[in-house]
């Protein structure tokens, strides 16, 4: 069984957003996610500074079996990218919620993060797609 | 659609944590938890394959030579018993039917074919078969593929059977147990067609020895590496075996004797030189080829027939039908960039056999 901590929000497409005590916003692919794609090979992360949208492409995770896009779970400014996972992508496999993290954001909301997927709602729409 | 069948080693894969998948009309794992750690488990080690998936088709009777020189491009006739030959079978217009081994025993031939595309096998050899030709399609046997640079010693401590002696594409009866020097890993190993009552025990006594069992997914970026075609992606009906590196499994017969019959032979002849050949590419940027995507070279443009991470060496490689004469320095389209790659002669890796 895969993991959902409950403080965390889900977009439907697999991120997981945390909101820092400093107001930025971590995000990072869901145990769910790193399962279903297997042993995952590259990680391409949005540059620091770069503006990204919510809903949008911010970067690309490659698998052993697919290239998945990863899309900014809120508006804002990159601030950092999770350079481990350059050369040890299979970070994101061993601890998705903790050292797999992709990037942090300066959001411009921080309020959008309601319009995320809370836990049990994120649970139940990963054992639809089942 | 019919549910996918189980082979004998179902249950054996659940318990070992197998994410299973369907895979060519049959439930089959892909990993058991990370594809990586089965890949270097074969490279360093030792690896086990549920491969009971593959048709194993008899073929007896006194015209069983005949008939497997006209549907097989490769020559069974000087075959020893005990040994065993690559090839294909191919369509009249000389495209791949299936890629196989015929083992010569005694008294017969063994053909194993691809899962995928056992079916259109089965019905050409019925179709083909003379009545003094006797096909026996196996549904009681399972078969296993225990591969890496430690195989040799883990199967016989699981069994008792030392393959040490055999050398490459030889085979040996032990007990009811064909083991046969052969693989899809390029690692050395043996591959064993057992009866499928007897599987499960193999199967753990193997995992007691040390092998790692090893999924669809490892078995893929082995064979890639080793450079072996994958049937239904490298090579199929529309490709005839000079365009995909298989131009030396051809028997065409020696000078001055009469000219060996086989099916695709005439088609094949007007295709010794085709324009696409399947190369290696090896990419020297950030991503990973995939099936389909586009190769520039300085000849034209091809395609990617079969593409992944190398997992022994660090980055992507595929291979890719490409102009006749490209090489040096490529450039592959992965989604909006273009990646620079080189044109190499597979194998990827040094053979370890």
């Amino acid at each position: 069984m895969s993991e959902t901590p409950e403080e965390l929000h889900y977009a439907s497409s697999h991120e997981w957003a945390r909101l820092e005590e400093d107001g930025t916003v971590t995000v990072g692919i869901t145990d769910h996610a790193q399962d279903a794609l297997g042993d995952i090979v590259y990680v391409e992360l949005p540059d620091e500074e770069q503006q990204v949208e919510a809903g949008a492409e911010a970067g690309v995770v490659e698998s052993v079996k697919a290239a998945s896009d990863i899309y900014a779970p809120v508006t804002g400014v990159v601030i950092a990218a999770n350079e481990v996972l350059e050369d040890a992508p299979e970070r994101v496999n061993e601890d998705p919620y903790g050292d797999g993290w992709f990037f942090r954001i300066q959001p411009d909301d921080p309020g959008e993060l309601e319009d995320l997927l809370d836990a049990a709602a994120y649970d139940e729409m990963c054992s639809e797609e089942e | 659609m019919t549910e996918p069948r189980r082979t004998p080693l179902y249950d054996e894969h659940l318990a070992c944590g197998a994410r299973i998948v369907p895979f060519a009309g049959w439930s089959m794992p892909l990993h058991y938890g990370s594809q990586i750690a089965e890949h270097h488990a074969v490279r360093q080690g030792i690896g086990m394959f549920d491969v009971s998936h593959m048709r194993v088709i008899d073929v007896a009777g006194t015209g069983a030579t005949d008939f497997l020189r006209a549907v097989f491009a490769g020559d069974v006739a000087p075959l020893a018993a005990g040994r065993a030959l690559y090839g294909v079978l191919l369509n009249e217009s000389a495209g791949i039917i299936d890629d196989a081994i015929v083992y010569r025993m005694d008294g017969g031939y063994r053909v194993v074919a691809n899962a995928g595309t056992s079916e259109r096998v089965r019905s050409w050899l019925v179709r083909h078969a003379s009545a003094e030709t006797h096909l026996h399609s196996r549904q009681d046997v399972a078969m296993l593929a225990v591969q890496g640079p430690k195989a040799i010693a883990c199967f016989h401590e699981a069994t008792g059977f030392d393959a040490s002696g055999l050398p490459r594409f030889a085979f040996a009866w032990h007990e009811e147990r064909m083991v046969a020097r052969t693989g899809y890993t390029g690692e050395d190993g043996v591959e064993a067609i057992v009866p499928a009552a007897e599987a499960a025990s193999l199967w753990r006594r193997l995992t007691e020895a040390g092998a790692t069992p090893a999924g669809l997914g490892a078995r893929d970026t082995l064979r890639l590496e080793a450079g072996l075609n994958l049937h239904g992606h490298d090579m199929d009906e529309s490709t005839p075996p000079t365009a995909v590196g298989l131009g030396w499994t051809v028997a065409w017969g020696e000078d001055g004797a009469p000219v060996r019959r086989f099916i695709g032979r005439d088609a094949l002849e007007r295709q010794r030189r085709p324009e696409q050949l399947l190369r290696g590419v090896v990419l020297e940027g950030r991503g990973v080829m995939r099936e389909g995507f586009k190769v520039t070279t300085e000849r034209g443009e091809g395609t990617v027939t079969s593409g992944i991470f190398s997992p022994t060496l660090g980055y992507s490689i595929a291979l890719a039908r490409l102009p006749r004469g490209s090489k040096g320095a490529c450039s592959v389209q992965i989604r909006s960039r273009e990646v620079p790659g080189q044109i190499v002669r597979p194998p990827f890796l040094r053979s370890n056999k």
